[in-house]
């Protein structure tokens, strides 16, 4: 693969986009991806574990 | 001094527990090396997006009428940027918060007279068309009354107007020099000239594209192609990009008031500035949460903290 | 008595710092041991995410404003200033979700709350400078669009969106060298206050 071939995007995202319509919200398909990660790293922030603390259980 | 009540929401407990070693240099350079990673993945798999810009000359030759129709609004005053107000020009009061009228206020700091900047100045920048010549002589001769009746006559013919083979076809007869100056502007847009006597107005170097892209967004070439690509006000489209990549999903706010009464409805004409008052006062409020009694007491009524701190609660 | 090189300025400024902000607070090697949340790990991603930016935005500098539209090399390095800022706001905004949900303000880190959201402010000015910088058809329908909310505060009339030198050197100079600033206040203020403990719980 030559460098213009790693330069070129694998996946092309130069066409109109699709966009949700919930009531008046308006929403790129995009967008809408980027939010949902967000709220499912935040919540996943959240319940896993911490990796990494030795000192954590008493007595260890 | 009388020790003050301890409050939950604002003060901490002191705390006595146990330390534990914690990296926080090779932490940092973990997030580095795995933020920069995750660049050049993403950077790799999706590139970004480069829409080339429009110019007048592309306008003015892909839908001349239109580019004509919005020149003429230029010069008989009338077009979006002519009735702008401050910080263009005094022909309107701007938008006001109540009796506030902060633009007005602020004063016109970057002067545009469309009639000048945008149809006569760049007209009189070509040489050697004796006919645009006296065109030009005839019009500035002329009182404002002379001018307006020429412009209404122009304006009326242009609908039934058209463009072909080059040249422009409107059957005005009382217009006075208004054909000829129209007919060239025309021709100068199309040729590219325009697009650079708007830049260079001022001298050879510039950095300033105030002019042609007020020119341009009077017309409906920027606007059309910007609703076809789900980027208008009206669709929620600060957020967007063009093409399908994400764009400023954080402007999510600001746009959504744009959507809903009353700012959609009967507070419109002044929709940007009562816009903008309202995100400043929920801005000041998020700024200043830890001061806000109920406000700032949410956090550990919610108690989404005890997922946080769940270790801590359970070896306490 | 204090002699003449106590009441150095210097002296006194050193004095301040040191007792401030010793060595181990800067860099402290241990944590309390509430710290154990991947929560807390996106302030720091936060703030890689912010040297990445930095990074690749000074190589768009370097070969000025129009190189990317040319040099698919250029186009690159676009492409990594873009996804970059991405992860930056992404990083950001759950970084203040977990703060609030910390109620992180509490026990006089009240600053670093402030300093917080003039930071998200800044980067969604920074982010906002970038676009309308872009040389395209994107900045040109952003800028049009954009200059009504702003003209209707009065703004328009200090900070014009259609100038692209203003914009970019907005983007370049101002907003970055703003960032970077409320960055070290916000951060050093963490090290000087340490991390906000729990809540009490009363049972
Ligand atoms: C350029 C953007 C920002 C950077 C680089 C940044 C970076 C950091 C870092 C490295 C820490 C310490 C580690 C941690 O607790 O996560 C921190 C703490 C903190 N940040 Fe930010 N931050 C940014 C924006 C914000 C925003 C938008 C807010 C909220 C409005 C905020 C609120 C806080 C608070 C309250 C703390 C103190 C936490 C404590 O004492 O436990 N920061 N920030």
């Amino acid at each position: 693969m030559g460098l213009t071939g790693l330069l070129g995007a694998v996946f092309n995202l130069d066409h109109v986009g699709k966009y949700i319509h919930w009531g008046f919200i308006q929403l790129s398909v995009s967008n809408a991806i980027v939010i949902g990660l967000m709220i499912v790293t935040f919540i996943s922030a959240l319940f896993l574990p911490f990796p990494g603390r030795r000192n954590r259980k008493e007595g260890k | 001094m009388a020790k003050k009540a301890f409050n939950p929401d604002v003060d901490a407990p002191v705390y006595k527990g146990k330390y534990a070693p914690y990296d926080i240099i090779k932490e940092g350079t973990i997030a580095v090396v795995v933020v920069a990673l995750l660049t050049v993945v993403l950077a790799v798999l999706f590139s970004s997006p480069d829409e080339k810009a429009v110019t007048i000359k592309t306008w003015s030759n892909a839908t001349p009428m239109d580019f004509v129709a919005t020149a003429m609004t230029e010069l008989d005053g009338t077009s979006g940027t002519a009735t702008y107000g401050p910080p263009y020009n005094n022909a309107a009061t701007g938008q006001q918060v109540g009796p506030l009228t902060l633009a007005k206020w602020m004063g016109i700091n970057v002067n545009v007279n469309t009639a000048n900047d945008f149809v006569v100045a760049p007209l009189s920048t070509l040489a050697d068309q004796p006919a645009l010549t006296t065109a030009l002589t005839t019009f500035a001769g002329a009182s404002s009354a002379q001018r307006a009746s020429w412009e209404a006559d122009y304006s009326k013919a242009l609908g039934t107007g058209t463009f072909s083979g080059g040249t422009l076809q409107v059957s005005a007869t009382n217009a006075g020099p208004v054909p000829v100056m129209m007919s060239a502007l025309t021709a100068m847009a199309r040729s590219g000239a325009l697009d650079q006597a708007l830049v260079t107005a001022k001298g050879f170097y510039t950095t300033d594209y105030t002019k042609p892209l007020l020119f341009m967004a009077d017309g409906s070439f920027l606007a059309n192609k910007a609703q076809a690509q789900h980027l208008s006000g009206d669709q929620w489209g600060m957020m967007n990009e063009t093409g399908s990549y994400p764009g400023q999903a954080w402007l999510w706010l600001y746009t959504m008031w744009y959507q809903v009464p009353p700012f959609s409805t009967s507070w419109g004409a002044n929709a940007d500035a009562l816009v903008w008052a309202f995100m400043m006062i929920l801005t000041l409020l998020l700024a200043l949460m830890p001061w806000i009694p109920g406000l700032r007491s949410i956090p550990r009524k919610v108690k989404i903290y005890r997922l946080i701190w769940r270790e801590h609660y359970k070896n306490a | 008595m204090s002699t003449e090189i106590d009441r150095q300025w210097t002296t006194r400024l050193r004095k301040t710092v040191v007792e401030k902000l010793p060595p181990d607070k800067l860099l402290p090697d241990t944590q309390p041991a509430y710290v154990a949340s991947w929560i807390y790990v996106f302030g720091v991603t936060t703030l890689a995410a912010l040297a990445i930016v930095i990074l690749t935005g000074c190589v768009l500098a370097m070969k000025g404003p129009l190189w990317w539209h040319l040099s698919g090399t250029g186009h690159f390095v676009n492409s990594l200033h873009l996804w970059s800022v991405e992860i930056f706001f992404f990083a950001m905004v759950i970084h203040l979700w977990g703060k609030y949900f910390m109620a992180a303000w509490r026990g006089g880190r009240q600053l670093t709350w402030v300093t917080g959201v003039v930071l998200f402010l800044t980067s969604v000015g920074a982010g906002f400078t970038g676009y309308v910088s872009q040389t395209n058809y994107d900045s040109q329908w952003i800028s049009t669009q954009a200059k009504d909310g702003i003209n209707a505060t009065g703004g328009g009339a200090i900070f014009n969106v259609l100038n692209l030198g203003q914009m970019l050197m907005w983007h370049i100079v101002l907003l970055p060298l703003a960032a970077v600033a409320l960055t070290a206040v916000h951060v050093i203020y963490v090290r000087i206050k340490g991390v906000v403990p729990p809540f009490e719980e009363v049972k």
